[in-house]
């Protein structure tokens, strides 16, 4: 199994007003082969939907900056590539659905032009081609009287809808990577569920590789066959789905899947208190200091935690993890 | 301003607003340059304006000199008018003229702005209703011809000026009270106001008015350095109290003559230029002072 | 609801507006302290008294306000707004004269300051604190502050004397210019300094509002779905940007063409142009009560044609508005 998509020791650094620089992703690694969906998991401010925009490149320039590392996309380094190869890229070969479809769509022009846009840039489509792929885009992402919505605007549709549009518009040129930004979070339970079926079903007629970006391992277990949880701009663990949900090692991850049987079970009640520390996302600013960022927040930090970065160990068959506690060997520090 | 745009960001931490004290707003108002520059000049022009008739006790509409004089010349630093009116009696003895009816007008403007605002957006419904379409019936007269009939009516006074300038500004400032009103009531502690039952006079004055207070300080800077221009524009079409000197008065009587001489016409306008400069820096300091998260824009 | 239904509301809307100023005007006509009918007369040669006479019957001055306001309304929609003493002619004669050099002036102002503001705004929105980013709140802050008959008047200081480039009065040469097309460029010569006057103003206005409008809409999500499309700049920042940073400029071109008329008062009595404005200034200098009280009422009838038609544009770059553009 070779890796379509390969994330090398990405990492993405901000400037601050104050002149100092973040490193808010910190030498992120993975890959991902064609027809597989991974999951990427962590709290908001995590960088996560970074990762996912240094992908596609748009990461904003100033004040950000992909600092270091390599994005591999069936071979090609896209940190290499010119502007002009990423805008082929881009909406072509990777694909990005965002996270808040009743925005994310431009509210003066009809959805049928919005999808229609992608495949006439791409692959040269007529108008009138473009407005046929459109309408067809719309039918296999089940939306209903697709020959009439297409001329809509996207104020006449509903949440759900829209995120179908998007999803519609992100599959219109059959890329090889569709990267899903938080696809359900601002959408009903309901509709969710729809839409994570609709994904999958699309999935498997394309071949297409799918991220899936988000802070719920509900979904992550339902989608994914692995996942990576990232913590203040680093990949703490890296796991198959069901070896990390069965067998999690982190103690950062332990506690975002305790989340999950207790939103089931009792609603809004014993959150562990993990979820509720402030300072998540200034802790980022304060990144290169050296020691493991989730020390701060961790129930079994020792004394070296806040000292000395963890490295990723094996602790398990296809399972890593960057924490002290699994760690044999000493920091040569 | 369009219906989709949601006109509430809804979790604005207003209440923070209130508690942060007044030093903080004045503690970032002095830390900018300009809008001190503004405050000092506005201050020193108020001096002089209340000092000037003391030193310099005389009838600014007498000739002090011969026509059309230099400045520099014969002592006279600005020179004198097509009258013989040393120009520097006449900028002294304008600014009575232009302050006066810039606070007073301010005054006005502030003061109908806030009633039509505060009630529609406080009441709503049918009270909103006719409130906004009077507002609207204002925004359709051209604000200048409205003054210019009101104050020839009624003959040209500081009075008569001031009022006809109160009376066709408000409409914007209450537009921005309604918006604010619109916002603020629907907040938790508006809310919890009138879950104990307090009355809506109570909720609108000391609850709701207190919170919009930022942009209305703002609003009212930007009202002085408007009613300043609107009297200077005023008094350049011949409609000024015939009993007080002014600034626009000096370019309008001054204007036949500005190939030969154009130092009368010249020293009133800068006069009025920056006059309204300070103010208009204040309320640019005060809206950073109010908002320093705005303050890249 | 439908277009037709839509104009057909504003335009009921508007006969409503309009009446109110009528209503208005009377109303400050019969408050206005002294002899009512001295005031119409003006100083139409001292008003001898079987002028004045005739102009309490016609007005029925010695009748009470209703009966008075319902005489004057009548006359009014038989298309009577009275009679300039001074010039001896209707008032809407009078007018319609001058008409057409105001709305060249205002016209051109307003589109001139919303064409070059909307793209010195757009161009500054892409670096918020690059020099043409500061150049514009400088701008702004003269805008504001400059009283724009004196600005008028310092041009033609300077340009009478230090470098003449165009003429600094009236709107030709007079009976000896040139005829045909000679002649439409002898009235944009003379309308330079007058439309720089005003749109100056408004330039500034325009430019920092659509920028800081630019700016919203550049932060917004659609724009991040655009280039994630992989469409180029140029198509990001004209295409889905600008339409949607254009509406604040839209809504405020039809809210602002009052205070436009305003200026153009001003800038009007500055140059000696012969429209409205002039007309105005010299109706006050001459007590001409009836001509200054006409002008304000087809004032008003222009804003609100011209609020009907930003109405109509705004429905036309943004599907969104359905009933009203109005906040």
């Amino acid at each position: 199994m070779s890796a379509l998509l390969e994330v090398r020791g990405l990492s993405v650094e901000f400037d601050l007003k104050d002149g100092a620089v973040s490193r808010v992703i910190d030498g992120l690694n993975f890959e991902l082969a064609a027809g597989r969906t991974l999951g990427i998991v962590g709290e908001s401010g995590c960088g996560k939907s970074m990762t996912a925009l240094a992908i596609m490149r748009l990461v904003p320039v100033p004040p950000g900056r992909i600092a270091e590392g390599a994005i591999r996309l069936a071979g090609e380094n896209l940190l290499d590539a010119s502007e002009a190869r990423m805008r082929e890229v881009r909406g072509n070969d990777v694909s990005m659905i965002f996270q808040e479809p009743m925005t994310s769509l431009n509210p003066v022009y009809t959805i049928g032009d919005q999808i229609g846009e992608t495949v006439r840039l791409h692959q040269g489509l007529s108008r009138r081609d473009a407005r046929d792929r459109a309408i067809e885009m719309l039918r296999a992402v089940s939306i209903p009287a697709p020959e009439k919505r297409v001329d809509e605007y996207p104020h006449q549709l509903s949440g759900g809808m829209r995120q179908r549009v998007m999803i519609a518009m992100a599959l219109a040129c059959r890329p090889q990577v569709l990267i899903a930004d938080e696809p359900t979070t601002a959408l009903d339970v309901t509709v969710q569920a729809q839409i994570f079926d609709l994904l999958k079903e699309l999935q498997q007629q394309t071949e297409a590789a799918v991220i899936l970006i988000t802070h719920d391992m509900g979904a992550i277990a339902e989608m994914a066959q692995r996942v990576v949880v990232m913590y203040a701009g680093r990949k703490v663990e890296e796991a198959p789905v069901d070896e990390m949900l069965t067998n999690p090692k982190h103690p950062y991850t332990r506690g975002l899947i305790a989340c999950v049987p207790h939103l089931e079970a009792d609603p809004a009640l014993e959150r562990p208190p993990l979820m509720e520390i402030p300072g998540v996302v200034p802790s980022v600013a304060e990144l290169g200091r050296g020691g493991c960022p989730f020390a701060p927040r961790c129930a079994e930090a020792m004394d070296r935690c806040p000292q000395d970065m963890p490295p990723e160990t094996a602790v398990g068959e296809d399972h890593t993890a960057a924490c002290w506690l699994y760690s044999a060997t000493e920091a040569a520090a | 301003m369009t219906e989709s745009t949601p006109a509430v960001p809804a979790e604005e931490p207003v209440v923070i607003e209130v508690e942060r004290p007044w030093r903080e707003v004045w503690r970032m108002f002095r830390a900018n340059r300009a809008a001190v520059a503004g405050l000092v000049t506005l201050l020193l022009i108020v001096l002089v304006t209340v000092l000037g008739p003391f030193v310099y006790p005389v009838d600014p509409f007498a000739a002090a000199g011969p026509l059309l004089l230099p400045p520099g010349e014969q002592g006279f630093l600005l020179g004198t008018d097509q009258q013989g009116r040393d120009l520097v009696i006449g900028l002294l003895y304008g600014s009575q003229s232009t302050l006066t009816v810039g606070a007073a007008a301010a005054a006005i403007t502030i003061t109908i702005g806030i009633l039509f605002g505060a009630l529609a957006g406080y009441y709503r419904g049918w009270v909103e209703e006719v409130l906004m379409r009077i507002t609207e019936f204002f925004q359709v007269l051209p604000p200048l011809l409205l003054a210019m009939v009101v104050v020839l009516l009624f003959s040209p006074s500081i009075y008569s000026i001031s009022i006809a300038i109160g009376v066709v500004s408000w409409p914007a400032t209450a537009r921005l009270v309604r918006a604010e009103f619109l916002r603020l009531r629907e907040l938790d502690f508006v809310k919890a106001e009138r879950a104990i039952g307090a009355r809506n006079a109570r909720i609108i004055w000391t609850i709701i008015l207190p919170n919009a207070a930022p942009p209305l300080i703002v609003s009212a800077a930007l009202s002085v350095g408007i009613a300043i221009l609107f009297e200077a524009g005023l008094a350049f079409l011949q409609l000024s109290d015939p009993n007080v000197m002014s600034w626009g008065y000096l370019i309008s009587v001054n204007r036949p003559q500005i190939l030969e001489a154009w130092w009368p016409v010249t020293f009133p306008g800068l006069a009025i230029f920056i006059t309204v400069l300070s103010v208009s820096l204040i309320g640019d300091g005060l809206n950073d002072a109010f908002n320093p998260k705005l303050r890249q824009r | 609801m439908r277009l037709p239904a839509v104009i057909a509301k504003r335009l009921g809307y508007a006969l409503a507006l309009l009446f109110a100023v009528l209503v208005l005007n009377f109303t400050l006509l019969y408050l206005a302290p002294g002899d009512a009918a001295e005031t119409i007369a003006g100083e139409a040669g001292g008003a001898s008294p079987e002028m004045l006479a005739k102009i309490r019957k016609d007005y029925g001055l010695d009748l009470p306000f209703l009966d008075q306001l319902y005489l004057y309304l009548l006359k009014v929609v038989q298309g009577d707004f009275g009679h300039s003493f001074y010039f001896d002619q209707p008032v809407t004669t009078v007018i319609f004269e001058n008409l057409a050099p105001t709305l060249l002036l205002v016209v051109s102002s307003l589109l001139i300051a919303i064409s070059f503001g909307t793209f010195l705004g757009v161009f500054a929105a892409r670096r918020p604190n690059g020099l043409l980013s500061q150049i514009i709140t400088v701008l702004a802050l003269l805008g504001y502050a400059l009283p724009v008959f004196w600005t008028g008047i310092m041009l033609i200081i300077l340009l009478a004397s230090v470098i003449p480039l165009f003429p600094t009065s009236g709107m030709d040469s007079g009976p000896l210019g040139a005829a045909g097309f000679g002649y439409v460029w002898e009235v944009l010569h003379h309308l330079a300094l007058p439309v720089l006057t005003l749109s100056t103003i408004y330039l500034a206005f325009y430019s920092r509002l659509s920028r800081a409008s630019m700016m919203d809409v550049l932060g917004a999500d659609y724009i991040r779905t655009a280039r994630a499309k992989g469409l180029n700049e140029r198509v990001v920042v004209f295409k889905h940007a600008l339409r949607n940073a254009v509406l604040p400029v839209v809504t405020f071109a039809g809210l602002q063409f009052g205070a436009l008329f305003s200026g153009a008062v001003l800038v009007e009595t500055v140059f000696s142009w012969p429209g409205l404005g002039t007309l105005a200034f010299d109706s006050i200098l001459r007590r001409d009560t009836p001509t200054l009280l006409g002008i304000l009422f087809f004032s008003a009838l222009i804003v609100i044609v011209a609020n009907l038609l930003t109405d109509l544009a705004y429905r036309l770059v943004d599907p969104r508005i359905k009933s009203a553009a109005r906040a």
